[in-house]
């Protein structure tokens, strides 16, 4: 093959042999460079400019001209029978955008995990990753068939502001068609392939399309972004709507960056805690012990893809707020001071439930390891902040109250309970929750450990001591410059906050690196954990689940009553902010669909290992 | 099964499914969240009504009291203005006196003069003054212009707050009561009159004669090449196939060009267009228009 062949006639040519290894290393260099360059040849698309000379048929007006957004009118909408068009497309969207989620994330650490099991050797990581891509495969037919939907619907329901949309996105939209034939295409190879590259060179290439399966699929998200961002902040255009700038100018809006940040990572927490519930479930349903052992160490290695993944997404989330408020400080307060404020508190609670779930499923992983036992002390204490840190969090600024209440209590907002209802106080409590995540999570993987690095008791002291001083950093920056200076620098320090815990957790994890080389390896025991447990794998992909559709709930609202965000206003009948009750059932339909769909993409995936029996055998 | 193990093999001692304990689990999970929402206070974000008012009846306590509905409602004043500390208290200062003291300050750079100005620059060039304390230093007002999307103003609107502002703390109005509509210009965007192209060449490009005549550059074949129209037809000729398509088709091609241009070209352009193809009187391209003006200008 040429990966094999391009290595031998260069050191024919230079006239300096090559060993083995030497082509190997080469073979996988030059593909994965190549995948690389597809990938980066596929996100910096070349300005795609608009002419006049821009015709794609003869038609009665041949030149395309650039008008401004329409006003919209009531023939500009349509509906289906009763049936709301903003509900309807609301569930198809969501349910599309949580299995998009799915399938767009599971290559992304499916690739990882090949990769340690080559580094490895250790074939069990190699099965597992094609196990989590074999329930990917039947989420990605139902994405597309959900994407066609939606698209069928916003066509049918919206025409006139569809009709805008492709004014605007033009040829971009077929660059997003195409790509979904490379990414079918390559997938189907990448997971088809597997047993047939399985070992030695063959297995580079393979890793390479699962980097090029990704960069596609990344391309893909970015492409689609570019359409949510621009409803929100549009660029490329004027006060009136009309095109003045290149596909590029459109794409790249204040908010495409940021939003493209906080999708990719949020999705491999998502797609992490959904094959985690998969696992857990196997593992639940498991016949002998050797089996649950499988599943339990596969529900583990999700869990903390998911985990690991979900930690830097609060800042992930902050950065995409910060950017919203210098776009707009109007469409900020909107979010997070006006009426979508009581959202966030949801999101607490369900931000809280994610953490909560994850350490408990950690703490309770504990009993598969002896030397676990002499960190249970200290699981109290991380306990108690994550739920102290999380009262905090959930506690809002203005109270529900009766106007008997709020005279009797002289003010909307309760006098020591009030200060906990801004941000400030929630950037404490998130930071230290954080901390405390990632305490157990260090906890646990030293449960298995007996260190024997002479300097072990200097990197414990040096461990410890950075985390007093985080904590005492993230405690003092947020009372100080919360509450006793210029509400100005509120936002500054929150970065201080996060920094202080990105340390901790970067530190955190060199330093134990460096203190397990040599490390005496306690046997763990897979499948030992209690079954209570295991329920924290389905508790994070629910909670995952209801809070992205409860994220996407907030992102359509801030427009308002807008389509395009200052540009096209929305005067259908949906022109208002649904309420949150109202939200919350909508979401829970899109939750409880998503689930079902879930259980079906499971059972399939089991039903092709499913072999029966010949009646006459 | 060793008996350590026979704890954790609950499928085997019967019970319920683990299919239906799972679904249960993370149904009740879900309707747990659904309580949550429901149980917040239900706001619905409502877009703002268009509200006829006669101009003709229109009293100043009305104006005021339109201006007090505009303040908390369309004009989303209050989202900033309040006491959560984003901005200036309004509601709790008195504006006559504030507007004042702001037109005092040595730091104040503004063309305002008076209380009523102070407030209409304060909404439509925000950041011609930012008051001590707020926004920060070197950045624009994070307060949008309030004529503008989202918000939007009118004119009549914008006076009709300026208006409450002054008599809310006792002032006497210094804004005239509106007895007409202003002028569309006012809030309407008004293209300027558009220029004509510079030369043929760029006739020709932005019409799209290029997407089907052989001529410039291109080699389209969906219509009759114009290389050397101007061998085979004269300048009146040329003039009626653009602006009159239909009026001849010539052999072996389909009758669909556009029969819009005589609306779309402005005359000095089509004049431009009919030089340069009635010149174009061999395959080799005729002198570029461009050139020509160049020389002209030496």
């Amino acid at each position: 093959m040429l990966h094999n062949r391009l290595p031998q006639i260069v050191s024919k040519m230079a006239g300096y042999p090559l060993s083995n290894n030497q082509v190997v290393t080469l073979s996988q260099t030059v593909l994965t460079l190549l995948a690389l360059l597809l990938m980066m040849s596929l996100v910096l698309t070349p300005d795609i400019a608009w002419s006049s000379s821009d015709i794609a048929k003869v038609t009665e007006t041949a030149t395309i001209d650039h008008p401004a957004a329409p006003v919209l009118g009531p023939k500009d909408y349509r509906q289906i029978g009763s049936i709301s068009s903003r509900s309807f497309v609301w569930v198809i969207a969501q349910l599309h955008l949580f299995l998009a989620a799915f399938v767009l994330a599971v290559p992304l650490f499916v690739t990882v995990i090949e990769w340690i099991g080559v580094k490895t050797g250790d074939q069990r990581y190699d099965d597992m990753a094609h196990e989590f891509m074999k329930v990917s495969m039947t989420a990605y037919s139902l994405t597309a068939l959900f994407g066609g939907t939606l698209a069928f619907s916003l066509f049918l329901l919206y025409p006139t502001f569809m009709a805008y949309m492709m004014t605007v996105f033009g040829n971009q939209v077929l660059v997003y068609a195409l790509l979904f034939f490379m990414e079918s295409g390559v997938l189907y190879v990448y997971y088809y392939s597997w047993y047939a590259l399985r070992y030695g060179n063959k297995k580079y290439v393979h890793l390479s399309l699962g980097v090029l399966l990704n960069g596609v699929g990344t391309t893909l998200l970015f492409v689609a972004n570019a359409w949510a961002t621009f409803m929100m902040a549009p660029s490329g255009v004027d006060d009136t709507g009309a095109v003045t700038g290149g596909i590029w100018d459109i794409m790249r809006g204040p908010l495409w960056n940021p939003l493209n940040l906080h999708r990719f990572v949020a999705n491999i927490a998502f797609g992490g805690a959904v094959v985690g519930a998969y696992a857990g479930y196997k593992m639940l349903s498991a016949k002998t012990m050797a089996q649950r052992a499988h599943y339990d160490w596969m529900g583990y290695t999700a869990n903390f893809i998911a985990v690991l993944a979900f930690l830097p997404l609060p800042f992930a989330g902050y950065y995409l707020m910060a950017e919203i408020y210098a776009y707009s400080q109007q469409m900020g307060i909107t979010a997070m001071g006006g009426i979508l404020a009581w959202l966030f508190i949801v999101q607490a609670v369900l931000i809280g439930t994610i953490l909560l779930s994850a350490n408990y499923y950690l703490w309770n992983g504990m009993a598969r390891c002896e030397g676990a036992k002499r960190y249970m002390g200290l699981i109290k204490y991380i306990a108690v902040t994550l739920i102290v840190s999380f009262l905090i969090w959930v506690t809002p600024h203005t109270l529900i109250l009766s106007a008997k209440e709020i005279a009797t209590l002289g003010g909307s907002h309760h006098p020591w309970l009030g200060p906990f209802g801004i941000m400030p106080a929630k950037n404490i409590a998130v930071n230290l929750m954080l901390i405390g995540t990632f305490l157990s999570f260090q906890l646990y993987r030293r449960s298995d450990k007996v260190i024997t690095v002479p300097w072990a008791g200097f990197g414990n002291a040096l461990m410890v001591a950075i985390y007093l001083v985080a904590i005492a950093n993230v405690i003092f920056l947020g009372v100080y410059y919360g509450y006793f200076t210029n509400t100005v620098y509120k936002v500054g320090s929150s970065v201080a906050q996060v920094v202080s815990t990105l340390i901790v957790i970067i530190s955190g994890v060199v330093i134990d690196s460096m203190m397990f080389k040599g490390a005496k390896i306690l046997p763990v025991k897979w499948g030992y954990i209690s079954n209570r447990g295991v329920y924290a794998l389905f508790a994070l992909p629910i909670a995952f689940t209801w809070l992205m559709a409860l994220m996407g709930y907030v992102r359509s609202s801030v427009r308002t009553h807008w389509h395009v965000y200052t540009i096209m206003k929305d005067n259908s009948v949906d022109n208002f902010i649904p309420n949150i009750g109202h939200a919350g059932n909508m979401m829970t339909i899109a939750t409880i669909s998503f689930l079902l769909l879930v259980l079906f993409i499971f059972w399939v995936a089991s039903l092709g290992d499913t072999k029966q029996a010949h009646p006459n055998k | 099964m060793i008996a350590d193990e026979s704890r954790f093999m609950t499928q085997e001692q019967g019970g319920i499914p683990v299919f239906l304990k799972v679904l249960s689990f993370m149904v009740l999970m879900v309707l747990v969240f659904t309580g949550i929402a429901n149980l917040l206070p239900q706001v619905e974000g409502q877009a703002p009504k268009e509200v006829k008012v006669d101009l003709g009846t229109l009293t100043m306590d009305a104006y005021i009291a339109m201006g007090e509905t505009l303040f908390k409602g369309k004009g989303t004043c209050t989202l900033c203005h309040n006491n959560l500390g984003r901005a200036p208290d309004i509601l709790a200062l008195n504006m006559m006196d504030t507007a004042a003291e702001r037109l005092k300050d040595p730091n104040y750079k503004g063309d305002a003069k008076d209380s009523e100005n102070y407030f209409h620059e304060s909404m439509i060039a925000p950041s011609k003054y930012i008051v001590p304390g707020f926004g920060k230093a070197g950045d624009p007002s994070p307060m949008p212009k309030i004529n503008k999307a989202p918000i939007g103003l009118s004119d009549i609107e914008m006076g009709a707050i300026i208006a409450f502002l002054q008599a809310k703390d006792g002032a006497q109005p210094t804004v005239p009561l509106p007895t007409e509509t202003p002028a569309i210009a006012e809030t309407t965007h008004v293209a300027e009159p558009p220029k004509p192209a510079a030369n043929a060449e760029e006739v020709l490009t932005k019409n799209g004669c290029t997407a089907c005549h052989a001529v410039l550059d291109s080699v389209a074949s969906i219509g009759p090449s114009l290389k050397a129209i101007g061998a085979r037809a004269t300048r009146e000729e040329i003039r009626t196939s653009i602006i009159n398509p239909s009026a001849v088709i010539v052999e072996g091609f389909a009758p669909i060009m556009p029969a819009n241009f005589a609306d779309k070209m402005m005359v000095k352009e089509l004049e431009m267009v009919v030089d340069f193809l009635a010149k174009s009187t061999s395959e080799v391209a005729p002198e570029s228009s461009i050139d020509t003006e160049k020389k002209g200008e030496k």
